[in-house]
């Protein structure tokens, strides 16, 4: 097939893309090399919408070993213990096939993680969906959970935390964002940069078939009508290779075989050969025919596009070649050597005896478009002014009932039920809590991980929203007595041609990188995922902050569940009541303008680092920290989960019973505090000149506040933990 | 007591049941899937897991392993062969134990606590256990007992149904059945009561921190008896 700028179109690039290809190559790049060009050009690998602006995050810390730009970020934890994580998007191939394309979006992420020498010790997922009333809401949702449930549960790596969202926003364009963190010693880390001339190259894992071809070019643009033909460009897990493929590379690991190693995501073969040999800053020549295929005939074009799953590529000592065979033998897994460094900085493609492609890597990679894309600054909307009287005809339970209800806010136990949360033996705060905890096996150390995002702020007010979910983040590792060391970041967003979508992204990571400064709580790795639009209408921004801390004694942690009857709880930090994005403007006032609450670095640090006080001295028995849904939503929670009431005090000055309770004012956690200690709590709020407000006592078995609420246990619990059930089972 | 438990490709547990093993003292070691024979033990042990896949059924590839008749013939001596979530539907395929593993009522995996009522106390696993009831885990799949009418008459007639899945009071009904087992059956023994199968985790609770203790005492109780 000639090469012409219509085929070049077809492959997604842009026509002045193909003509810098052909002004760099000097020369028309033949159908494999156009391949090479879209596969390594795209969005999705090449991030040249997005570089400009990541490059100023903050991504470096007294912890951090490893920032952005290997396969996953790396963090000390003490003792030679270091904790390797990512979070990544596999949005496009669910909307599609959402079994599969879930399942590869966790298999995916998880050999980010194994790549670097890490055993996989925790999974998590954030996961929007469009409108309960959309007819594809149902299916999808049950087929991502399947499917993350299908390879996470069959790998053996617990699930221990998670979001589910709803939004009209992404009803032709789900999100599914999979996380994973691994433990690693920290001296025996791998990399993914090639070095030394003449290394054999090294194909091990499954065999290259025609699955997930431009797998990566589908996630670098939008939907349309006719998105069904696409489905084969998602790729097909299996989970069980990828175990075997798990512990042969972990068992390889153990020597000094292995100089690079990277995984093939992405456009496959394609982007982890060239990736290796751009940070070696080497030449790779691959005999393709050598390249263990499922199919037959497999053409080089299919060869280096396929996105067949749970395969990897190796850069080998020499000499280690019979020994690393062995181990692939024992894992009946295929071994290969398809090829060696080369000085030539090229990558040289043979096939049948022949050259099929060479192309100078630094065209590839550093070469690769840039683009500073114009963008629209959002502004901050005007303060609502709600009528207060007309909140006098909603009764305060009522409203909390509904809010307990909502799809945003409710229990989502059917979809955490189908995740293996145990396996491992080591973890000890399970999906529900504000972060999931897992033990350091085999230590007194715990980590813990929550994953965070808030469409709905960063719509209103993408600056604010960026700052906010860090803050969230950091407040949730925080109320499971978590120190938070540092984040990952999945930003989904729009169309980054048009404005205002470029803009959304711009601000929110201006966001994302001032309160991860200002909070010490640096950036260590992410993705990108853009267009995620259909038929013109994009996805509300939405970036997912994933964070890990630390708890150097698991016995330290904290849950929510209200412990004993008698003690106090406490609101730490101020309510203003801010209701404009609050979920009880959207559901009972159906009033969706408004400013996010502001977010204020001082405090939240202030406040955060007062909370880890308390519960490092043993002070707070239980903590919650106030988000969706306010004060009597978070302290709902706790009541559930601990079976145990709550008698709320009268109310303080002149703020109004419905801001104080459902704002969603920033900053503050629920504690609850044993009498005995109370003086010393006190001591310390006052030390850091911490607002805090006697909410109530731990009181029987109901929420109770004046004659406004007396709701039982039992009808918070129908509240609160039946929608979601009700509604896959409808 | 000396302990094995073997690794299939795709077993998963193999680890949890190993510490759990170590913990209450047992001398454990670990057996790979292809190897002729099995290093002299009083327990072996067939973990949870996915092994090979579960492809074809659960189990039943990993019953037709290399291993598998040095588990056979240990078990047919009257060694203690003990088989967790898939190690159970491993023992139902080799024909060990009766029955067979269907995919769970509501198809989906499902992955939490249970209750459990010990049926039978006259075994080397369960003789003079303290309680009656055990809180335990599970996570899977095909967890679904079934076997035919016969074979169920049989298993209660000699009393071969170990534990069964029940409320926190010890009620077995449908409510306390999490994925449609006939007779809300959980384990059960071969004739002899040397081989145990059973679908929850044991290794999953052997501590407060983790989803609770109770496993910790199905496996001291194993070594007193053994004593």
């Amino acid at each position: 097939m000639e090469v012409t700028e219509a085929v070049a179109i077809d492959h997604g690039l842009k026509k002045e893309e193909f003509s810098k290809i052909c002004e760099l190559l000097k020369r028309t790049p033949n159908l494999t090399e156009l391949a090479i060009f879209s596969a390594m050009w795209n969005e999705h690998c090449s991030y040249k919408s997005s570089r400009k602006h990541l490059k100023k995050m903050h991504t470096k810390g007294k912890q951090v070993i490893q920032g952005p730009g290997e396969n996953a970020g790396v963090i000390d934890i003490g003792d030679d213990d270091a904790i390797v994580f990512k979070i990544e998007s596999h949005n496009h191939p669910s909307f599609i096939e959402p079994y599969q394309g879930a399942a590869t979006g966790v298999g995916g992420i998880m050999r980010d993680v194994f790549t670097m020498g890490a055993r996989p010790i925790a999974n998590l997922n954030s996961i929007h969906f469009g409108s309960p009333q959309h007819k594809k809401t149902r299916n999808l949702l049950r087929g991502v959970v399947k499917g993350i449930g299908g390879y996470g549960n069959c790998i053996g790596v617990p699930t221990i935390a998670g979001q589910t969202t709803f939004d009209e926003s992404y009803n032709g364009n789900i999100l599914v964002n999979a996380m994973t963190l691994g433990l690693v010693n920290k001296n025996k880390i791998f990399y993914s940069k090639a070095a030394g001339l003449n290394k054999p190259v090294i194909y091990v894992g499954s065999k290259t078939g025609r699955d997930g071809i431009h797998g990566a070019s589908m996630a670098s643009a939008t939907f349309d009508d006719k998105i069904e033909e696409k489905k084969p460009t998602v790729q097909v897990g299996d989970p069980f290779t990828e175990k075997l493929l798990l512990e042969a590379c972990l068992e390889l690991m153990a020597d000094n075989s292995i100089i690079a190693i990277q995984d093939m995501g992405a456009a496959g073969l394609t982007s982890s050969s060239v990736e290796m040999a751009s940070k070696g800053n080497l030449g790779i020549e691959l005999n393709l025919n050598k390249v263990p295929c499922r199919e037959e005939k497999m053409t080089p074009y299919e060869i280096m596009l396929s996105e067949s799953q749970e395969r990897m590529l190796i850069v080998l000592e020499k000499g280690k070649e019979e020994h690393a065979k062995k181990i692939f033998d024992k894992w009946n897994l295929d071994f290969a050597i398809i090829g060696k460094t080369t000085n030539s900085k090229k990558i040289e493609l043979i096939f049948n005896n022949k050259k099929v492609a060479e192309i100078p890597i630094d065209l590839l990679a550093e070469n690769a478009p840039i683009y500073d894309r114009p963008w629209k600054k959002t502004k901050l909307p005007q303060k609502l002014k709600f009528d207060k009287d007309e909140f006098k005809s909603l009764k305060l339970s009522d409203c909390l009932k509904k809010i307990l209800s909502n799809s945003n806010v409710s229990d989502k136990k059917w979809i955490w039920d189908q995740y293996d949360h145990t396996v491992m033996g080591d973890t000890i705060q399970k999906p529900g809590g504000d972060a999931g905890v897992v033990r350091v096996h085999g230590t007194n150390k715990a980590v813990a991980a929550s994953v965070d995002s808030s469409a709905l702020y960063c719509f209103s007010h993408p600056l604010t929203g960026g700052k906010q979910i860090v803050c969230e983040s950091y407040r949730n590792l925080i109320s499971v007595g978590a120190k938070p060391i540092a984040i990952t970041n999945c930003l989904n967003f729009g169309n980054p041609e048009k404005e205002k979508n470029m803009g959304e992204f711009v601000e929110c990571v201006e966001g994302i990188t001032e309160a991860s400064k200002y909070l010490d709580f640096p950036v260590v790795s992410g993705n990108v995922s853009f267009y995620n639009e259909t038929k013109d209408k994009g996805i509300k921004p939405t970036p997912t902050i994933g964070g890990v801390g630390l708890i150097p004694d698991y016995q330290q942690m904290l849950t929510m569940d209200f412990k004993t009857e008698g003690n106090l709880v406490y609101v730490i930090g101020k309510t203003d009541g801010h209701l404009d994005q609050s979920i009880f403007a959207r559901e009972l006032l159906n009033e969706k303008k408004g400013p996010p609450p502001t977010v204020n670095l001082f405090n939240e640090k202030n406040i955060g680092e007062t909370v880890l006080d308390l519960s490092r001295k043993k002070l707070i028995v239980s903590c919650h920290d106030v988000s969706i849904g306010g004060i009597l939503t978070a302290v709902s929670k706790m009541c559930i989960k601990g079976k145990k009431g709550i008698k709320i005090n009268s109310l303080k000055g002149l703020i109004n019973k419905y801001e104080y309770f459902f704002g969603e004012d920033q900053a503050r956690y629920i504690v609850e505090i044993p009498e005995v200690s109370l003086k010393r709590v006190k001591e310390i709020l006052n030390k850091y000149s911490v607002h805090f407000d006697e909410l109530g006592t731990v009181n029987g078995q109901s929420i109770a506040y004046k004659d406004d609420i007396n709701l039982s246990i039992e009808e918070l619990e129908d509240a609160y933990k039946y929608w979601l059930k009700k509604y896959m089972d409808s | 007591m000396r302990s094995s438990v073997i690794i299939f490709p795709g077993s998963n547990c193999d680890r949890d049941m190993d510490v759990a093993l170590k913990k209450f003292g047992f001398k454990n070691q670990m057996v790979w899937h292809n190897d002729q024979s099995i290093p002299k033990s009083d327990l072996i042990v067939l973990p949870g897991g996915f092994s090979y896949g579960d492809y074809l059924r659960c189990g039943s590839i990993a019953s037709k392993s290399k291993i598998i008749k040095s588990v056979i013939d240990f078990a047919n001596s009257g060694g203690l062969v003990l088989g967790i979530c898939n190690g159970f539907q491993i023992l139902t395929e080799t024909g060990l134990l009766n029955g067979i593993l269907q995919q769970n009522k509501f198809l989906n995996f499902i992955c939490c606590n249970v209750f459990v009522k010990v049926k039978d106390k006259q075994n080397k696993y369960f003789k003079d256990l303290k309680k009656d009831v055990l809180e335990l885990h599970i996570a899977h799949n095909e967890g679904n007992y079934f076997c035919s009418d016969d074979e169920l008459k049989s298993l209660e007639d000699n009393n071969q149904i170990a534990v069964t899945y029940c409320g926190k009071d010890g009620s077995e009904n449908e409510t306390t059945n999490p994925n449609g087992a006939i007779k809300n059956i959980a384990g059960i023994f071969n004739k002899n009561k040397n081989v145990l199968g059973m679908m929850p985790h044991p290794e999953r609770m052997i501590d407060k921190y983790l989803s609770g203790e109770d496993g910790s005492l199905f496996f001291k109780n194993i070594l007193d008896n053994f004593k």
